[in-house]
């Protein structure tokens, strides 16, 4: 057998002296922080896994992570089928395709935290203009700083508002890549629009779709500036989605280290998922 | 089973069409004869394709008919006309398994499912796809993918019409001579009308009992390949069959014979009196030879294509193609070709204007 050429490593070199610096070593400073107590100064006390059994056993990350949980899917049972119902009935040619792409592309454009005041001043019960319709022209109390549900509707709403356009544009691309030839044969098979859907449009979506669900989970998992500027977190504890409620204990508190076990628990979550949903989603692909 | 008859079909893109050039198909008349082997052979762009669509109802004529045994279907959609279309690339349904690809048109019209088992295999096993039924369709190899397509046409029974478009575009050229043979088989087995588009002349001869020529928009000649090859009918037919092509040599006319750089040549037959126009003499290559006397012509290049020798040869400022066997003259040696009067015609305005032997006398 012919030996493998030797020198290839090099040229991996410098990517993996980028990785180490932006990823590698300033994950190893929070499992660093993660296994001590600290009380300021520079002062470090032995903890071991201490504080990820506390968390482990808390109730207030209990709840996060089950808001989270909660809001992943929910945002994801509604962008992923809306988005491919858009982009099902987007033309496939002509003057209103790049109308449609740039009307949709523009809500991803918007930075995080102008999405979540634009959000805030839009629900406004006295002066914003959903919240001045709801409360003042059709009657229904709507406050989300005072309730609830109505937070978390607005959250959802909003996230719905800002990302669902990626899931849309991902399946487009899919969508107009299936050649002609595949509905015309479907026509001369007498295939049903809803056969046509599942046999052809699906499948030939599916690898996109893969990596749109893949993004919007991660998002919406890690989702932390549009809801902190719109809800803060609340009313109350309702809106604290792990994000928040980690940046709370690490820069609220400054507990340090319940902060970096937190991180890293939160890592291990979204990238078990995420694993689990490729793994999932690319079997068959194999067989 | 059908035969299929065009009449004044005539189709454009445009939604208001003025010129004739406005027209993808101008005027075309045509029958298919129930159980024939046709193919349509033309270059891209001549409208072989929106005739094809046409006939399989995925494109609405402009004007005119569509009657599969004399009964209109020019407003019946695709699903209703019984026909089977191959596509240039292989569709197939990736997710389902080979079996289920085949049963697809059937369990579409609410066949029983045991019928529709008996009928999967039966035209798996004519298409030798049996062994494979239960694997999934998308990993199968171009062939394969292409006889799944033309099975699930197959599939339903008494298929008006098959068709294929350019269906070997995709496949390795070692298996495109093995899968012409299948189809060919399988037209004599089925005995359903086939069409067959091409811009290939090789796979129209072989597949085809009679080839429908087409060159922009119009039917130019329909015969079979040997008539094609030995009577072309318009010079374009001489041009783009045969390999090389005829040559195609402007001359002039006069007191019924026609004069090449002041030669008279021989033609087959008495010259059509009727109109005037631009006149050529068509000659194949292969009927063109190497003699002591006759036209005086320049040797410019000689190719060797392995059977035989093409040369070509300079009369005046004109080039004549020759086939030959055997010796070749060498690069710039002066020698002299003579036309076999048979098989020598002459074109006005592109279309042949010489009576054959048998007509003349």
């Amino acid at each position: 057998m012919k030996k493998p050429y030797q020198k290839a490593w090099f040229f991996v070199l410098p990517v993996l002296f980028l990785v180490a610096f932006n990823a590698l070593i300033p994950m190893m400073t929070v499992v660093n922080y993660s296994v001590q107590e600290t009380f300021g100064n520079n002062l470090f006390f032995w903890e071991g896994l201490g504080w990820f059994e506390k968390l482990l056993h808390s109730e207030r990350f209990h709840a996060a992570l089950g808001r989270q949980f909660l809001f992943t899917a929910i945002i994801l049972a509604i962008e992923v089928p809306l988005g491919i119902i858009i982009a099902l009935s987007m033309p496939r040619s002509g003057f209103w395709v790049p109308v449609c792409l740039v009307t949709m592309a523009l809500p991803m454009l918007i930075p995080w935290n102008v999405v979540g005041a634009m959000w805030n001043i839009f629900t406004l019960p006295d002066i914003g203009l959903l919240g001045y319709l709801m409360n003042h022209t059709l009657g229904i109390s709507y406050d989300m700083t005072q309730n609830p549900l109505a937070a978390w509707a607005t959250i959802i709403v909003m996230d719905v508002w800002h990302w669902t356009s990626l899931v849309v544009l991902l399946s487009y691309a899919g969508l107009v890549s299936i050649p002609d030839a595949y509905y015309q044969a479907a026509k001369i098979d007498g295939a049903s629009n809803w056969a046509v859907f599942r046999y052809i449009q699906l499948p030939k979506m599916k690898q996109v779709l893969t990596i749109a669900i893949l993004l919007r989970f991660m998002d919406s998992f890690n989702i932390y500036t549009e809801v902190f500027v719109l809800t803060g977190g609340g009313p109350g504890n309702s809106t604290t989605l792990l994000s928040i409620d980690l940046v709370k204990i690490a820069l609220g508190q400054f507990d340090l280290g319940p902060a970096a076990a937190m991180s890293l628990i939160y890592f291990a979550i979204t990238l078990f998922v995420s694993w689990l949903f490729y793994t999932l989603m690319t079997k068959n692909d194999t067989e | 089973m059908a035969q299929i008859t065009l009449s004044k079909l005539r189709h454009s893109y445009y939604p208001n069409p003025k010129t004739p050039d406005d027209y993808a198909l101008k005027e075309i008349d045509l029958d298919w004869e129930d159980g024939g082997a046709y193919a349509l052979l033309g270059p891209s762009g001549c409208g072989k394709s929106t005739l094809l669509n046409i006939i399989s109802g995925l494109v609405d004529p402009s004007q005119g008919q569509i009657l599969f045994d004399g009964e209109d279907v020019t407003g019946l959609p695709p699903d209703q006309r019984n026909i089977a279309q191959v596509f240039q690339f292989p569709v197939i349904y990736d997710t389902m398994t080979v079996f289920n690809n085949l049963a697809f048109p059937l369990r579409n019209r609410g066949m029983d499912e045991n019928a529709v088992k008996q009928r999967v295999q039966e035209i798996a096993h004519m298409l030798e796809l049996d062994g494979m039924l239960h694997s999934r369709a998308a990993g199968l190899s171009p062939d394969n993918k292409q006889k799944i397509s033309m099975g699930r046409g197959l599939v339903r029974k008494n298929v008006n019409v098959v068709m294929f478009d350019e269906p070997l575009t995709v496949i390795d050229p070692h298996l495109k001579w093995k899968l012409r043979s299948k189809l060919k088989e399988l037209h004599q087995k089925v005995r359903a009308t086939m069409i067959y588009v091409t811009h290939d002349q090789t796979e129209a001869l072989t597949f085809a009992d009679q080839v429908v020529v087409m060159n922009d928009g119009e039917i130019v000649q329909i015969g079979t390949p040997n008539e094609l090859f030995e009577r072309p009918a318009h010079t374009f037919v001489g041009h783009f069959i045969g390999s090389p092509g005829m040559n195609v040599l402007p001359c002039e006319v006069g007191q019924g014979m026609a004069f090449f750089h002041g030669h008279s040549i021989n033609l087959e037959g008495v010259i059509d009196s009727t109109g005037a126009g631009k006149t050529e003499i068509g000659i194949r290559p292969e009927y063109v030879s190497l003699s002591d006397q006759g036209l005086e012509a320049k040797i410019r290049k000689v190719s060797d294509v392995g059977r035989h020798n093409v040369v070509d040869a300079m009369i005046g400022d004109t080039l004549v193609k020759a086939v030959v066997n055997g010796a070749v003259p060498a690069q710039g040696e002066t020698v002299h070709l003579s036309f076999d009067p048979a098989k020598t015609r002459l074109y006005r305005d592109g279309w042949i204007a010489t009576q054959t032997q048998g007509a003349a006398s």
